[in-house]
């Protein structure tokens, strides 16, 4: 396939000097962020524009060009008022994989209905009660309790419509919110590792109900622990409080945000908002955070046992008063519901990426030291700070954990050792109290998802491809011919590789004309690799491939639909007849109703489902390096943005 | 004149095709006709799936996750579609979701008053009486049925209770749900006959009664 720079539109360099070598040139700041808009592939098609105009007339202009492009087709809402805030988590650049993803997900876990609202929202933007059920020619009843849903668990926000207050109530779906469904089974694993069973399960229940509150939540899971203790022995409601509230501490449970009053002009409830005052059409959605209170434990004393569930009725007698009693008395803590903190999770999941890439490429105690370090930066970092406050090697040394009894000068030769690293994970900041430490976070995200683009191609096309990559990723611009000697790879198979690289968008063509009329002969062609553009491709190729497993799951458990139905009678039966206490010949002649080569069809199914599930998690992994990545430059930018940089 | 250069080489082109890298004498690849296929031969093999007891434990977790989520009263199910007679069981079979009730109860003063739906209580009160009812009945009539009701529903709000819990910690065995369901729908509605047993009288007259060598007691 014989690619053919076309001539016209392209950005011209006039203002460099004729004899600029490749070294100088580059696109320049406000260039790249722009391209960072467009799919690559567009950018080698078509070009990058040169339009010094405002960001919605680019991305209308990058819409036009964008149709042939099927997988990243771009939808947009238009932002009428501080509801329909860019800034929020309801961003409206969704593309067509993500809507995709957000439909299957809505699908499995809350039923068709919900997902045909859900898809229609997300595509939509915000819209109306009696819009969705016209569009969508869903029954009044059904849209409503589908909503209701969507609200529960947070995936969708209401606020007063574009009209002002009087206007009907508008609806947003979030999708963000619904892909985090995908790593529901991380966040209780996590859980797990770090408070237990009782932290899991606490965990796992706000999960699935969306939001709870804390008396109901402990009610459940003491419940759910006795069931699974052995006979006599149950579960304190004390100790799922105490697990409660450890989570509570550590952040990674928070309050519901209040809800925002519309159409009315009285003041919420909750005195400590402070959003309130203001009339409600200007006041964005408020945050989780924006509430003092959000870690504040209610004053509850909850006082008794988890209860065992029997079907024999003297236990339900004895404990009959006591569940009415518990039943009926309201612990005090109406209205304040809990829900999980994502974000601490995802913190969370970062500092272990960190550190477990820190243990893989130095060793075992640079590892422990970047985990204290980050232990204590805690509660000092922000969500987005790019890295963490300046720790004093005095306090790295005292904080460290007992068993790890370095000596203080090796403690040094280690700190060294990490800041000399090329990764650049540790940074020093200041010579002070035996110098100063930060952890540089982004940097080190930034290195990590680059280690992901390098192995993905890799993966895909060998090692000398790879190393074509990385060397792009170092050098810039390189033009072919430099491409091949400093890769030292014979020219036609590099030339190969870098077309194929080239077709697959991972790679760049930037044209730098040497006179004024751009002629192709006098026209130097550079081959650039964007670490960002490629990781936000590489992202909606993870996005389409975990919906291309779910469906490929969908279609296998369709296809075998009356073999799983069979198999969930038998074991049913096999169940009750060994209840009811059977004989073994009996259980041996209810097995064999499933013959052997059902069996075998069984086994095999069961094995493809579990691969294909296990594969969704594990693409989750690289889906979380990416987000983040892509997320912690985004507000880079606009850090610096805010600074006063010159262009935008 | 502007035909002279084709047939002649590979043809004239207005940048050089050695800065591209197509050298002299180089054959390019054929071109292709058709969309690439479906699913082309890989050239190099996946890495294999991670393994080990988080993966195994995150893989349980997931499809765990995936069944209760089934059970839960989010997962919404349209109603099933009227048939076109209106029959005597169905006032008995109220096992199936209607679309006007909501199965869980939300906090409402968190959502917004246009999406109060009226919250179905599986025990305790039934629902709003039924349309046939409201239509034309005796007041004497409705007030002795629904006198009758209450008491019957206080008999069953124990054993339903009991079941309900049942029903709940049978939702973590996914085995037991075929049955349990069966079970269940006998329990039911307030009559003390046993739905599985409930004749419509359809089958009625469908033997045939030609040749009957026994007697008929």
């Amino acid at each position: 396939m014989t690619e053919e720079p076309m001539r016209g539109n392209r950005r011209s360099f006039r203002h460099l000097p004729q004899n600029s070598t490749n070294s100088d040139v580059g696109p320049p700041a406000y260039q790249r962020g722009w391209s960072a808009n467009i799919p690559s592939c567009n950018a080698q098609l078509f070009g990058k524009i040169n339009l010094p105009v405002s960001a919605e007339i680019r991305c209308v202009v990058a819409l036009a060009i964008t149709c042939v492009w099927d997988s990243e087709v771009v939808l947009r809402g238009f932002s009428r008022n501080s509801f329909h805030d860019l800034k929020g988590c309801f961003a409206k650049h969704m593309t067509a994989q993500e809507v995709r993803l957000c439909g299957l997900l809505l699908q499995e876990h809350f039923g068709e209905v919900v997902e045909r609202i859900g898809t229609h929202l997300l595509r939509g933007g915000a819209q109306n009660l009696r819009t969705i059920a016209n569009e969508t020619n869903t029954p009044l009843d059904l849209v409503k309790k589908s909503l209701c849903v969507l609200v529960q668990h947070g995936a969708c926000e209401f606020g007063s419509g574009r009209r002002g207050p009087g206007s009907p109530v508008e609806y947003r779906a979030s999708c963000e919110r619904v892909l985090r469904v995908l790593r529901y089974p991380r966040y209780i694993y996590t859980a797990k590792t770090l408070y237990g069973d009782t932290g899991e399960l606490i965990v796992e229940e706000v999960l699935q109900r969306g939001h709870m509150t804390m008396s109901n939540t402990v009610k459940t899971v003491a419940d759910r622990l006795t069931h699974n203790m052995e006979e006599g022995r149950s579960m304190e409601y004390s100790e799922v409080v105490s697990a409660f509230s450890k989570l509570v501490e550590t952040h990674f449970l928070q309050r519901c945000p209040p809800v925002a009053e519309m159409g009315t002009a009285a003041t919420s409830t909750t005195p400590a908002t402070p959003s309130t005052p203001a009339a409600p059409a200007s006041t964005s959605p408020p945050t989780a955070e924006s509430n003092p209170d959000c870690y504040k434990l209610p004053h509850v004393t909850l006082i008794g046992r988890g209860k065992r569930r029997r079907s024999s009725d003297d236990s339900e007698e004895q404990r009959g008063g006591k569940k009415a009693k518990m039943d009926s008395e309201s612990c005090g803590d109406e209205g304040i519901y809990w829900l999980v903190n994502f974000e601490r999770f995802h913190q969370h999941f970062r500092d272990q990426a960190i550190i477990s890439a820190v243990a893989s490429k130095l060793d075992q105690t640079s590892s422990e030291i970047v985990r204290t370090m980050l232990r204590m930066s805690e509660v000092t970092t922000t969500q987005t700070a790019a890295y963490t406050q300046p720790l004093s090697a005095n306090e790295i040394f005292r904080s460290l954990p007992p068993n790890y009894s370095i000596s203080r000068p090796i403690l040094d030769q280690y700190l060294s050792l990490l800041v000399d690293d090329p990764m650049e994970f540790v940074g020093k900041s200041g010579d002070s109290g035996g110098g100063m430490y930060v952890v540089n976070l982004q940097r080190a995200l930034a290195n990590l998802a680059r280690a992901t683009l390098e192995s993905v191609v890799q993966e895909r096309f060998g090692s000398r491809s790879a190393r074509i990559f990385r060397l792009l990723l170092r050098k810039r611009h390189l033009e072919q011919k430099q491409v091949e000697d400093f890769a030292m790879i014979p020219a036609k198979e590099a030339k190969d590789m870098l077309y194929t690289l080239l077709s697959e968008n991972l790679v760049q063509l930037q044209e730098i004309p040497k006179t004024p009329d751009h002629a192709p002969s006098r026209t130097f062609y550079l081959y650039t690799v964007n670490q960002l553009p490629t990781a936000r491709l590489l992202l909606q190729h993870c996005y389409k491939t975990v919906a291309n497993l779910i469906e490929r799951r969908l279609f296998e458990t369709k296809e075998n639909k009356r073999l799983l139905e069979k198999s969930q009678r038998i074991e049913a039966i096999l169940a009750s007849l060994q209840a009811s206490g059977a004989e073994p010949e009996q259980l041996t002649e209810v097995e064999e109703m499933i013959t052997a080569p059902e069996r075998q069809q069984l086994e095999a199914l069961r094995h493809h489902i579990n691969k294909l599930d296990s594969t969704e998690n594990q693409v989750d992994e690289t889906v979380f390096l990416l987000e983040s990545y892509i997320f912690s430059t985004k507000t880079k930018r606009e850090r610096g943005r805010e600074g006063g940089e010159p262009g935008g | 004149m502007a035909g002279r250069g084709r047939g002649r080489g590979r043809g004239q082109m207005t940048f050089n095709l050695e800065d591209v890298g197509i050298g002299r004498g180089d054959s390019l690849p054929p071109t292709t006709f058709k969309p690439s296929p479906l699913f082309p031969p890989m050239p190099v093999q996946p890495v294999p799936l991670q393994t080990g007891e988080e993966v195994e434990y995150m893989l349980a977790l997931k499809q765990e996750l995936r069944a209760a989520t089934k059970t839960l009263p989010f997962y919404i199910r349209r109603a099933a579609p009227k048939r076109d007679v209106d029959r005597y069981s169905d006032k008995y079979q109220s096992g199936e979701p209607k679309d006007s009730t909501i199965e869980w109860s939300p906090d409402w003063s968190r959502l917004p008053k246009e999406l109060c739906v009226k919250v179905r209580e599986p025990r305790g009160k039934r629902p709003t009486p039924q349309v046939k009812r409201t239509k034309k009945p005796l007041v004497g009539k409705e007030e002795i049925l629904t006198k009758l009701e209450t008491l019957e529903k206080k008999e069953e709000a124990v054993n339903s209770e009991e079941e309900q819990d049942e029903e709940k910690k049978k939702t973590n065995e996914e085995e037991e749900q075929a049955d349990e369901e069966d079970y269940e729908e006998d329990f039911e509605e307030d009559t003390d006959y046993i739905m599985s047993y409930f004749d419509n009288g359809e089958e009625f007259g469908g033997d045939s009664d030609d040749n009957m060598d026994e007697a008929t007691y």
